[in-house]
């Protein structure tokens, strides 16, 4: 579904990304985890290319994106993107919050988003909230809604950078409980996480990015029992 | 000191009444009036394009607009950078050289010039104040940068750009006065016509200064009150 050739991206001459080639298959759940500044986040920008490579190539669902032809606005609306501060938009409702982009892209009249708005929010747990503004609610709440957001785009892969480092512990679980959820019904997911319980439970593959290149990867039982990669079990003997 | 305060009182009278001077005051306000009313349009519609142009360009890769960033950038370094009273003998002496040109359209033309400078970088900054993470989540929605900019970005940076636009036209309306010094007979310039009439320059400038005052001081309090029904508007 993504496929990335040999993807590179420098900042001023200061390399991020130093080739990395995968392929994410439909329905995986791919998490990715690393010491600070690797370039994780690089990485899942550049799959929707919130970041601009610059070298290599990326092939969603058959389309060359990196091709500055190729219309991205377009290929955006089929990948949801969750981000560590939430990111809602304060003057909006989060009924607004939801339906703005559908509606506005004309995937669905207004009456249509508002049903699929109420949807999403009773199923995230927030049937009441509809009326209210984010900056109202918990962090944990406001990342609900940012998933709930995302999801009413009818996305076929969602990108999540850290969702949950910006909340507070007792936050955590009702974030990613949701994010399992998601998972459990198939979604294609690539996680950006510090979050090990996770990237164990939920993820299909696992991947240690450091230095800007993938320099592990594995399933989780074998990437957390019996890592090969030096930095990697250094990594893991202090973040476990 | 009765006779130091009489002579005071018979100067200012003397500035005010004799020769139905204070219709002079009167006629120099309402130009002033006009002028900033008129500058503050110019001001503004320049400032817009210029603001677009400069915040356009930063996301775009575009030879036209980036060309077009650069004379923006020159814009508003020059005006900003050079005192108003050089522009106005400038740009009055280049353009506005046949002797039957109208006054308000000279001073509305040469602060509104000056003005939009200002403004563009008032407008910059408010879109620049709104979180880069606003604009991600817009994009990551599939939303053209136009269509975020106009339904996110702007909706919020109207809030920020709004006070300082008010605090703005206060200042155009002191800064009209440098206007004086061409053939335009705004307030001040009124203020130094009584004057040389009473041989007593002090008494018609104080006037001009209280005339003046009044203004931004109920400008402040429109712009006050203004800014008090947003907050509650948007109090959330
Ligand atoms: N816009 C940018 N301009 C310049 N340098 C950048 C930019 N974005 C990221 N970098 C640099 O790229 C490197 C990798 O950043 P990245 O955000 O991808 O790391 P990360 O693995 O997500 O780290 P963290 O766990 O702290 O989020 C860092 O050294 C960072 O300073
Ligand atoms: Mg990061």
């Amino acid at each position: 579904m993504i496929v990335t050739k040999d993807l590179k991206k420098h900042f001023a001459g200061h390399e991020v990304l130093r080739g990395i080639s995968q392929h994410i298959v439909k329905g995986e759940k791919v998490v990715i985890i690393g010491p600070s500044g690797s370039g994780k986040s690089t990485f899942l920008r550049c799959l929707n290319l919130l970041e601009e490579p610059t070298g290599g190539e990326i092939i969603f669902e058959g389309k060359t994106i990196t091709d500055p032809k190729v219309n991205i606005d377009q290929i955006r609306q089929k990948m949801g993107m969750v981000f560590q501060q939430f990111n809602l938009f304060p003057m909006k409702t989060v009924r607004q919050n939801i339906t703005l982009a559908p509606v506005l892209l004309k995937k669905m009249s207004q009456e249509q988003a508002d049903a699929r708005a109420e949807e999403l929010l009773k199923r995230i747990g927030l049937p009441d909230k509809a009326d209210s503004y984010p900056g109202m609610l918990s962090g944990g709440q406001q990342q609900r809604i940012a998933i709930a957001r995302a999801l009413a785009m009818n996305p076929d892969v969602m990108l999540f950078d850290e969702p949950t480092s910006a909340l507070d512990p007792e936050m955590v679980g009702e974030v990613l409980a949701i994010m399992k959820e998601l998972a459990q019904e198939g979604m294609t997911m690539v996680v950006v996480t510090h979050e090990m319980g996770f990237a164990r439970e939920v993820g299909s593959r696992v991947l240690f990015i450091d230095e800007g290149i993938v320099a592990e990867e594995n399933t989780p039982y074998e990437f957390f029992n019996s890592p090969q990669n030096p930095r990697l079990q250094d990594f893991l003997s202090k973040v476990l | 000191m009765a006779q130091w305060f009489k002579k005071i009182c018979d100067a200012f009278y003397n500035a005010w009444v004799p020769e139905k001077r204070y219709l002079a005051y009167l006629s120099g306000l309402r130009m002033t009036l006009r002028i900033a009313l008129f500058a503050v349009m110019i001001g503004i519609a320049i400032g817009i394009v210029l603001a677009v142009i400069k915040v356009s360009a930063k996301h775009s890769k575009s030879k036209v607009l980036k060309a077009l960033a650069v004379f923006a950038n020159l814009y508003t370094t020059v005006i900003r950078g050079t005192p108003m009273i050089v522009q106005i003998m400038i740009i009055y002496n280049l353009i506005f050289t046949s002797p039957n040109s109208n006054p308000v359209v000279i001073g509305a033309v040469c602060c509104g010039i000056n003005s939009g400078a200002y403004v563009a970088e008032i407008i910059r900054a408010g879109i620049e104040s709104i979180p880069v993470g606003q604009m991600e989540a817009g994009r990551s929605l599939g939303l053209s940068y136009s269509m975020t900019m106009r339904t996110i970005i702007l909706p919020q940076a109207v809030k920020n750009i709004l006070p300082a636009l008010g605090n703005e036209f206060i200042s155009l309306v002191k800064e009209t006065s440098v206007i004086s010094v061409i053939a335009v007979n705004d307030l001040m310039k009124m203020a130094g016509y009584v004057g040389s009439r009473t041989w007593d320059v002090i008494p018609p400038y104080v006037i001009a200064a209280a005339i003046y005052l009044l203004m931004t001081l109920a400008l402040t309090r429109l712009m006050g009150a203004f800014e008090r029904r947003m907050a509650k508007s948007d109090r959330h």
